[in-house]
């Protein structure tokens, strides 16, 4: 436990090497970050094994840092808070398994993923609302430039769509969180003498004595903010671009765990602080919530391309954290954060099938043409694996995604029967759009038909064209059959470049997390459950016991 | 009320200075014996130390400089400057704030100490881009120069005379307008130094009129007696004097609608010579203007921070700041010249210092500082960048940036520190100076106000704003480098330099407590 603030120190460390030791080789610069992400998790994971639930937030480090303003080096970790770090050694981990045919300025892309990194730990062990927002927006650059440089279609509007949203995300966070600072200064009314603090435990102390419209003002600046990173609904239109742009390692990290950023921030500063808040806003966000989960499983539900209709799909489900967490019963938020686990697995396991193993070898992710390729064949064990994530993903009993779901649905009910309801309408969407990505990649040729019949929808014929020009494009293709002829078609494609072993071992890890969580869900929830009955939520969540 | 503006408020003025009304540092030369002259070579000593320093420089060139080559004179001239400097900045440090000095001329408290040290360092920093650049063909005037206008700098950062204040000024500002247009090479130096000069002449026109005005409604130019005087008085002319006093602040520190000539003098003027009018000679500047509208003016400071406002400089200064934030945020989205960008940033961060002088009345001027210095030190970076680049080739439009990454990485890495900082990114000092205005303006009467909206709209631009920086970090880190691109050669003093530039803005990000306690 006291090692967890190493988690931090080993990843920004780590960033630093991976720099200089992409000087030498790509090689070198890859071994590095996979070191200091393995360190990382160590860490994390060697902190979860000596980890007793507390109903508080147990310090790591708290010693002064900025006395004029109060604010304070403080570290500190609960249940939710070592779900999540365990969830990002996790996901850095993978995420690198899977950057591992990056060779083109290696050492800058793994030093600003593991910069990344090192934030996004920060940012689940801060105590104080200051470095909290400091480690959020050291997460944030480095998303831009992966993107811009390492990315794909349409990078560099994708990646600037996304920082300027996260960026602006920031700024309401720090309008937010500046205010609620200097009404505590003032001292609200009748507060006694005002506090100089950041601190998130005085902070919301000093708030139960704002007037509700404060409340009200604060809880809507930080929760917005936060919401924007979390892609809460008319907020979320960066994600599904954002995904798509970037290289697969950085999509893995952005589903994985950047929009957990947000969801946390939801939690711990925006309901932490601002109970009242949410009270006065509960019914607007139970409602974009909703919209969110069904409005964007209809849309991956048309998608043509794969990783669009994956992008969507990350929206959805992060409209059930953010359900979870607008309903703000116990259950329902336990459920959310173990959401943020599973959905983080989960969708860094489909966006590493999608952008790495299919994309990198097929040079196109047009479900079309696609479909005309014999994958499954070709590409056993991505199928597999696909299969595996696409039912995890659809909230299959045993993956991690039931119980998660599950909670949030039953805590939801006792909001409103209605909203859980809604809510089911939404889960049956995913079942679908995940159905049909599984069926129109890996299945739609069996290589047992001749294969010619997709050529005679139109769509087909246009995405293939499409397909064709991209392929030119790239002149690095390694299928050289075009997908239009009749050998891509057929099942006697020349085999595709082999999967290699560090995406097995990357696909298995993700696998062997989210059946852990589907199979003993109650090891987290314990841990969760437990953080949730500290003094910091208890105002906030009064939707009764367990 | 902060402690320092208290000791100045508070204390009554002496009869003696009211009686007398006389020009203090004009009586000295008449009625003053060698005492006075003691301690006038003990509160000027480092700007003593400075004009050595140039003459030195000046002579050195003439007598030594005759064979040596033009890369030897250069850092021969850089190295007595630095030198000139180093003292300057060790008798400063050495004194500390002795209060003040030549019957109150000279206010030397923990401001212009912190000042002072701050312009000698960010002087140091630009001396040192000049050597290995072919472009400088007179070194040792240039530096010369840049020593008589850190003079001014040093001045102003003291000065707590009207007298005294509009003459440190000039002396910067002239020797400002010869750096801008001494790149002979070029019409566009010219151009930039005509217009800086006019536009500054005009605004210092202004501003000694205003002065005079003040004067003569005081009947007392330190700047203590002034706000004594001043405190009962309702004379219509005070509100003429105050827009004129606020014409020429606004025109020093570049704030709309005085901003005009910033983006063209920026764009013709050697890159030090840039890096100096957007740095070190904004710290002074905001240094003398805090001390003018807080200690002298405060009582004819109205009031910003809630409705209906109250008549003064404040509410002035309030749309002054909405100005330039909104001009230099819209204005930087739309530039492709690099320079031009940077002055239109540039005038974007004088809206949020002017926050902070609104700001300082109730939380002191450590947030200001803090932000007028590591904005220095950042731009002195970016321009220190721009002038290497320009050794090789021309470096106006964005893309001249492209592939900076393999042309050089020190200089991109470096770029990414001092573009970033701008933009206001944590962990560096640009972001916490932000943090520390928006947090002090803020605690004036939270969002119950015109002051507490202009932060959230500041807070607002602040994410406009990274969408221009990051076309700057584009071109340098993302974009591929033109197909003739060579290797930049990289001088050891300027790398020194941008590499310091660099380091502290990384360094005083994490640690700002060692700026802000000593406020």
């Amino acid at each position: 436990m006291p090692l967890l603030p190493w988690t931090i120190y080993l990843t920004f460390a780590g960033a630093l090497l991976a720099y200089l030791a992409g000087r030498q080789s790509p090689g070198a610069a890859r071994a590095v970050a996979l070191a200091t992400a393995l360190a990382g998790w160590g860490v994390a994971l060697a902190a979860a094994a000596g980890f007793t639930p507390a109903a508080a937030l147990v310090d790591l480090v708290n010693c002064p840092w900025i006395p004029q303003l109060g604010i304070r080096y403080h570290l500190a970790a609960d249940g939710i808070s070592m779900t999540l770090v365990v969830l990002t050694g996790l996901a850095a981990t993978a995420g690198i398994l899977f950057s591992w045919n990056i060779d083109e300025r290696a050492g800058e892309f793994f030093a600003l993923y593991l910069a990344l990194i090192g934030g996004v730990y920060g940012v689940f062990l801060s105590a104080d609302v200051f470095l909290f927002f400091v480690f959020y927006e050291i997460a944030i650059v480095p998303k831009y430039f992966l993107i811009a440089k390492w990315g794909s279609t349409n990078r560099e509007y994708g990646a600037m769509k996304l920082v300027l949203y996260s960026f602006a995300g920031s700024a309401l966070v720090l309008a937010g969180v500046l205010w609620a600072h200097a009404a505590a200064a003032a001292g609200g009314s009748g507060a006694g003498a005002g506090v100089t603090t950041f601190s998130l435990a005085e902070l919301a102390r000093a708030a139960a004595h704002f007037t509700p419209a404060q409340q009200a003002g604060m809880f809507a600046l930080v929760f917005t903010g936060f919401a924007v990173l979390a892609g809460l609904f008319p907020f979320h239109t960066w994600a599904p671009t954002g995904h798509v742009a970037a290289p697969t390692g950085a999509s893995m990290l952005l589903a994985g765990v950047v929009m957990k950023l947000g969801a946390y921030g939801c939690l711990r500063v925006g309901i932490g602080l601002f109970p009242a808040g949410l009270e006065f806003f509960q019914p607007v966000l139970v409602a974009l919530a909703l919209t969110g989960i069904v409005y964007a499983g209809l849309v991956a539900l048309v998608q043509e391309d794969l990783k669009f209709v994956i992008g969507y799909s990350s929206v959805s489900h992060m409209g059930f954290v953010m359900l979870g967490l607008a309903v703000a019963s116990p259950r329902a938020v336990s459920g959310a954060v173990l959401q943020m686990f599973s959905h983080g697995v989960i969708a860094g396991l489909l966006f590493a099938v999608v952008g790495r193993m299919i994309y990198e070898r097929t040079h196109t992710r047009q479900l079309a043409a696609l479909r005309a390729l014999p994958l499954f064949r070709l590409l056993p064990f991505a199928a597999v694996a696909f299969v595996l994530a696409g039912l995890a993903s659809m909230g299959m009993p045993g993956f991690s995604g039931f119980p998660a779901e599950l909670a949030i649905l039953v805590g939801a009910w006792r909001y409103s029967p209605l909203v859980t309801l809604a809510a089911v309408v939404g889960v049956l969407v995913a079942a679908a759009f995940t159905l049909r990505a599984v069926q129109l990649s890996f299945f739609g040729n069996t290589g047992a038909a001749d294969g010619k019949e997709w050529k005679r929808h139109p769509a087909a014929c246009q995405t293939s064209r499409f397909a064709q020009n991209e392929k030119r494009r790239d002149a690095a293709s390694t299928l050289d059959t075009a997908p239009t002829s009749d050998a891509a078609a057929s099942a006697a494609a020349p085999p595709l470049p082999p999967i290699t072993w560090p995406e097995k071992a990357g696909a298995l890890l993700l696998l062997a997390a989210t059946l852990f969580a589907g199979l003993r869900p109650g090891f987290l929830f314990h841990w969760i459950n437990t953080a949730l009955e500290s003094p910091l939520f208890q105002a906030a969540l009064k939707g009764g016991a367990l | 009320m902060h402690p320092l503006f208290a000791i100045i408020c508070g204390t009554p003025a002496p009869a003696g200075a009211t009686a007398t009304a006389a020009i203090p540092g004009l009586t000295l030369a008449a009625g003053a014996g060698a005492g006075a002259y003691a301690e006038l070579l003990r509160a000027l000593a480092p700007e003593a130390a400075l004009v050595i320093g140039a003459l030195l420089v000046l002579g050195f060139d003439l007598f030594a400089g005759k064979r040596a080559t033009r890369g030897s004179r250069a850092s021969m001239a850089v190295c007595i400057g630095i030198a000139a400097l180093a003292g300057a900045a060790w008798l400063t440090a050495c004194a500390g704030p002795s209060g003040f000095a030549l019957q109150r001329a000279l206010d030397i408290d923990k401001l212009a100490v912190g000042a002072r040290l701050g312009a000698y360092a960010l002087t140091a920093l630009t001396l040192l881009l000049l050597p290995g650049s072919s472009r400088q063909r007179h070194p040792a005037e240039y530096t010369a120069i840049i020593l008589f206008a850190t003079t001014g700098f040093s001045l102003m950062a003291a000065a707590n005379n009207l007298l005294l204040g509009f003459l440190s000024i000039e002396l910067a500002s002239l020797s400002l307008y010869i750096l801008t247009g001494f790149d002979k090479t070029r019409p566009d130096s010219a151009e930039a130094g005509l217009k800086y000069f006019l536009f500054g002449g005009t605004a210092a026109a202004f501003m000694l009129f205003g002065f005079s005005l003040l004067y003569g409604l005081a009947g007392a130019i330190d700047l203590t007696s002034l706000g004594f005087m001043l405190r009962d008085n309702f004379s219509p002319l005070i509100p003429v004097a105050l827009v004129l006093v606020l014409v020429g602040f606004g025109f020093k520190v570049a704030a709309v609608p005085f901003h005009l000539w910033a983006p063209d003098a920026y764009q013709g003027a050697p890159a030090s010579a840039a890096a100096l009018v957007a740095s070190a000679s904004k710290l002074a500047g905001f240094a003398f203007f805090l001390r003018l509208l807080w200690p002298g003016l405060h009582r004819l400071a109205g009031d910003a921070t809630a409705l209906p406002l109250a008549a003064g400089w404040m509410p002035v200064v309030a749309v002054l700041s909405l100005g330039s934030l909104f001009v230099g945020n819209l204005g930087a989205l739309a530039q492709t010249n690099v320079r031009r960008l940077l002055a239109y940033s540039a005038i974007a961060h004088a809206g949020v210092m002017l926050l902070g002088i609104i700001a300082a009345g109730e939380a002191g001027v450590g947030p200001l500082f803090y932000y007028a210095a590591t904005y220095g030190l950042a731009t002195v970076g970016a321009f220190g960048v721009v002038s290497l680049i320009e050794r090789d080739a021309p470096c106006q439009n964005l893309a001249d940036l492209a592939g900076l990454w393999r042309r050089s990485p020190l200089l991109a890495l470096t770029l990414f520190v001092f573009v970033l900082s701008l933009a206001g990114v944590p962990p560096l000092a640009g972001f916490f100076g932000k943090f520390a205005v928006f947090a002090a303006v803020l605690k004036l009467n939270g969002l119950g106000g015109p002051a507490g909206w202009l932060a959230l709209l500041a807070i607002a631009f602040s994410a406009v704003a990274l969408y221009y920086y990051l076309a700057i970090l584009k071109q340098a880190l993302v974009a591929s480098p033109p197909k003739d691109a060579k290797r930049l050669p990289l001088p050891a003093l300027p790398a020194l330099s941008l590499a310091l530039c660099a380091a502290l803005l990384l360094f005083l990000g994490v640690f700002p407590s060692l700026i802000l306690s000593r406020f």
